[in-house]
């Protein structure tokens, strides 16, 4: 081990430096200037986020237990720069709710363990850093979610998900012993070799999938995801809905496509099935909502199972088109997730009918609205539409049609959906309508970045074909 | 840049110039306007350049070709050129929509997004009459349909709220099946051992396997076929129509129910041929269902915007029943319907936005005697009404002419028997347009409406300007004919051997 190696892991270094110094200043600083914290952790998550999109070596450490590689090593910048816009975004929020409180500090600390916990996840090369890392990024989230004490829906939530989290990591250890008990060992590389498909191992790969199915939020395993979307602080219903989602569905693709990848034939057919339920059962429920955060907790289970269609594939295509899709919708999800947050906070407003005649009164936050719903529609020349069409192409180079019909038919109903908050705003008059108001400057410099990267990066192609030329990770 | 790409860039910058200058209905309207003339001068200016292409000896299938690799991972490419057909389909386009600028020209609520998005959906028509790659034809394809919504919903008239939805969710569903088509002629275009391509003409090259052709060929003729309005699929198109405000309508009927038929012959059957072959027969059936449907649906109407919505059900169905008959003649009438619909619809469609605006009503059976009230308008009228029901000297004729005798043209009697069936619809039309001119136009003048405005300059220049061309057309048909019968024949050849 030397310096150079350990360059190799320099995302997560920054970040627990990061955290150690806003530990220092949360000590240091009188509490009248602890506001100050809220710039100092933005400026150097900031340059953290910049730092990231750096070019790394790809190598690995600790006996093969972290790996990286260029494709890891950029979704961690995704990824980051996801959070970057969170943060922002939630500037005014922490402002009025938190610093009264003097939680601010703990709020930076804690949603960055949970990055550093996905980081550790990704590039994970054995069960035991896999667990460490998914339960790393988990523990702080709970807490971030029940972060509004005074709130008891905030409270609910965050029961509600330390309990199914812990759940589903039950389920998941098991299914980790269970293969650990055939293959003999839990480095990813050994248990490829050793994979002879006895039902053991099988059933091991199944309670595997359920434990990240958990987070992902696919059918049957997305119950708690509306509720705790729901009560939890918007800021962390965003990052529970983009970026932990982003980070487990990573990682359920590299086990899937790369250590079980011989048991194609068995996983494929779950995924089949579990693609469909949770499409339809996403997008059924999503129908009725009245409350946004619910809206878009459904919106995301279903937008989960499109990314299933992509799983399917098992080829370098697939693996394209799900880093794609993740970096559009971590845009389009960040952006619709906002626009109700910021609304939120200044009405406490959050239900569809509110925004009746939003347009007249709020013109361009109803704008942004309406391109990232359409986006997450997949309405073409919005992003989203690329990124939805990918997938398909995925499904369809290995000759699922009828999967992609199904799909299909399924973004007809969503697009259902997701013209009701376009119809609020546009379509409808009020007669007391939310008053016009101007959103802080931290959140339209998120909503600013988010509008140009849903309009830019689909009509100009090269991120895609960077992405495609890192993917190459068989 | 390149002659067609302007096509497309034009109204972005339009759009643009609206969004940072305009504050009020004057400056949108203006800008607009200008823009359009703009886009009118470019197709003139296409029209000639295609003319001495042709007459210099250029006999390729299209001309002015660009292409240039947009996702070269998927092959997919924007390569744009044009042929007979969709100039003339441009040049309809950038008509209509002047059309439609000078019918809005008083519209009140949010002039501005209302111009915005016309331009947007008319960029989508635009594009897509340009495209030679599927990918690109795909894109364009939904970004015409989706301005629609917010142009029905924001400034329509009664349900609009469900017309709007059910416009967008239909078209939308038929465009997801017209996406799991495209996959499917994507991926099996590298049967043989090439890359797979979206490229229209490359794709005409690689056979396409029989068996694959009879699966994707119905989920495109329905994908296209639902925006042009065929049975059983044309529900969406009379509650949008009777919803929509008049220059939306206009737009919609004239121009972008015109996609439907435009995408079957350019992508469906020149792709598939040995599929539309397999399905004709049964396609068929729907074909001339809508047409004698939607002609006897609209006797039953009383709302003039219904009426004219199921016209244009029975019309558009003549469209698609035409080609299906494949062969040129039919399919010279195809095209050639397709162009004197859109002009005729489009005045009808203006000329009911109106009347409305003047009366309130659209029944029939409430006013009387409108030529002593507004003669201008009346007359336009009538004439719109001649022309529909195919007056030799209007356009309607020389279409349908051309598209009864394809269709008698066939040697089998079940067609001959579907074109007699299909050529009832005529005196179908005949009875509801007399009459409607009959009860509404002349006859004794309703009292309350006596001391209704004439025509305004804006309202007679849109009028003229449609009914000019649906002269221009009934006139002089082998001038238009040129355009379409070159296209025809090369866009054939695979279908008849």
């Amino acid at each position: 081990m030397n310096l150079d190696s350990l360059m190799l892991m320099r995302d997560e270094l920054v970040l627990t430096v990061i955290i150690l110094l806003l530990l220092v200043a949360e000590i240091l600083l009188s509490s009248k200037n602890k506001k100050y914290i809220i710039q100092l952790g933005l400026v150097l998550f900031g340059i953290y986020t910049f730092l990231a999109f750096l070019p790394n070596k790809t190598g690995e450490l600790f006996g093969g237990s972290y790996n990286t590689y260029p494709l890891v090593h950029y979704f961690k910048a995704i990824l980051a720069f996801g959070v970057f816009m969170i943060l922002l975004q939630s500037v005014t929020w922490i402002k009025e709710k938190l610093l009264p409180y003097d939680f601010t500090a703990e709020f930076f600390i804690l949603i960055f363990s949970s990055l550093i916990g996905l980081n550790f996840m990704m590039s994970a090369g054995d069960f035991l850093m896999f667990y460490l890392g998914l339960e790393l990024s988990t523990m702080p989230i709970i807490a971030l979610t029940a972060f509004e004490f005074w709130n008891h829906r905030s409270v609910e939530a965050g029961v509600k998900y330390v309990m199914l989290a812990s759940i589903s990591s039950a389920i998941l250890l098991f299914g980790v012993s269970l293969v650990y008990a055939t293959a003999g060992s839990i480095n990813f590389d050994v248990i490829k070799g050793a994979l002879h498909l006895p039902l053991l191992e099988i059933i091991g790969l199944i309670m595997i999938f359920i434990g990240i199915g958990f987070k992902i939020s696919l059918v049957p395993f997305h119950f708690w995801a509306a509720d705790v979307y729901e009560g939890a602080p918007t800021v962390i219903s965003n990052y529970l809905s983009v970026i932990s989602k982003g980070g487990a569905v990573y990682v359920l693709m590299t086990l899937l496509f790369i250590t079980f990848t011989a048991f194609q034939k068995e996983w494929n057919w779950i995924m089949y099935g579990t693609a469909i339920l949770t499409m339809v059962v996403g997008n059924l429920f999503a129908l009725r909502q009245q409350n946004m955060k619910r809206f878009l907790a459904f919106s995301s289970i279903a937008q989960a199972g499109f990314i299933l269609l992509a799983m399917l594939s098992n080829n370098e295509l697939g693996v394209k088109a799900i880093i794609y899709f993740l970096l559009i919708y971590i845009f389009s999800n960040v952006a619709a997730f906002g626009v109700v947050h910021v609304i939120s906070l200044k009405t406490g407003k959050e239900n569809i009918d509110d925004y009746n005649g939003l347009y007249l009164s709020n013109p361009k936050l109803s704008l942004v609205l309406m391109i990232a719903l359409f986006s997450l529609a997949g309405i073409p020349p919005v992003a989203g539409f690329f990124a939805k069409f990918f997938l398909y192409a995925a499904a369809a180079s290995k000759g699922y049609y009828v999967l992609i019909f199904i799909a299909v038919l399924n973004v007809t109903i969503s697009l259902y959906y997701y013209l009701l908050p376009v119809r609020a705003a546009f379509l409808r008059r009020s007669e007391h309508p939310i008053p016009y108001f101007r959103s802080d400057n931290y959140s339209r410099l998120a909503f600013i970045i988010a509008m140009a990267g849903l309009l830019a990066l689909g009509l100009y192609s090269g991120v895609f074909e960077f992405i495609s030329n890192i993917s190459n990770i068989f | 840049m390149d002659i067609l790409t302007l096509f497309v860039v034009v109204p972005v910058l339009i759009v643009l110039a609206m969004v940072l200058f305009t504050k009020d209905l004057k400056q949108a309207r203006m800008v607009t306007l200008i823009g359009m003339l703009v886009q009118l001068g470019m197709s003139i200016n296409l029209i000639v350049r295609y003319m001495d292409a042709r007459a210099a000896g250029n006999h390729a299938i299209m001309l002015f070709e660009k292409n240039v690799p947009w996702f070269s991972e998927f092959n997919a490419h924007y390569h744009i050129g044009v042929d007979g057909v969709s100039v003339l389909m441009i040049l309809l386009t950038t008509l209509i929509v002047i059309a439609g600028t000078f019918v809005s020209w008083k519209i009140d609520y949010l002039p501005k997004e209302f111009f915005i998005s016309l331009i947007v959906l008319a960029t989508g028509v635009y594009g897509f009459f340009i495209s030679l790659d599927l990918f690109t034809m795909f894109v364009f394809y939904e970004i015409a349909v989706i301005p629609m919504y917010l142009l029905i919903g924001i400034w329509g008239s009664g349900p609009r709220e469900y017309a709007a939805m059910k416009l967008t969710l239909m078209l939308m569903g038929a465009s997801a099946l017209l996406l799991v088509a495209l996959l499917g002629i994507y991926f099996t275009s590298s049967a043989g051992g090439q890359a797979p391509t979206f490229d229209l003409l490359e794709l005409a090259q690689r056979k396409m396997d029989f068996e694959w052709q009879k699966i994707f060929y119905p989920l495109a003729f329905i994908g296209f076929g639902t925006i042009g309005a065929l049975f059983p699929f044309h529900t969406w198109s009379p509650d949008g129509h009777a919803s929509a405000p008049t220059a939306v309508s206009m737009l919609h009927a004239g121009v972008l129910m015109k996609l439907g038929g435009y995408g079957i012959f350019r992508f469906a059957m020149y792709l598939m041929p040995e599929g539309a072959l397999f399905w004709q027969d049964f396609f068929l059936i729907l074909a001339v269902t809508g047409v004698t449907y939607g002609a006897l649906s609209a006797i039953q109407q009383t709302d003039l915007k219904y009426i004219n919505a199921y016209s244009s059900v029975s019309h558009l169905g003549l469209v698609l029943f035409a080609l299906l008959m494949i062969n040129k003649t039919a399919w010279n009438g195809a095209m050639l319907q397709s162009l004197s619909h859109g002009f005729i619809t489009a005045l009808f469609f203006a000329l009911i936005g109106m009347i409305y605006g003047r009366t309130h009503v659209r029944d029939i059976t409430k006013m009387q005697g409108m030529m002593r009230i507004v003669p201008f308008l009346s007359v336009a009228y009538v004439v719109a009404a001649l022309a529909n029901l195919g007056l030799p000297g209007f356009s309607g004729f020389v279409a349908e002419m051309n598209i009864f005798v394809g269709g008698f043209m066939n040697n089998d009697l079940y067609k001959q028997v579907l074109t007699a069936f299909a050529v009832t619809s005529i005196v179908v039309t005949a009875v509801y347009m007399l009459r409607l001119t009959g009860r509404m136009i002349f006859g004794p003048t309703t009292k309350i409406y006596t001391n209704l405005p004439k025509a305004f300059w804006y309202e007679k220049t849109a009028i003229a300007i449609l009914v000019l061309f649906i002269t221009l057309i009934g006139t002089l048909p082998f001038w238009w004919l040129q355009f379409i019968e070159e296209s025809v024949n090369n866009f054939i050849q695979p279908l008849i051997k």
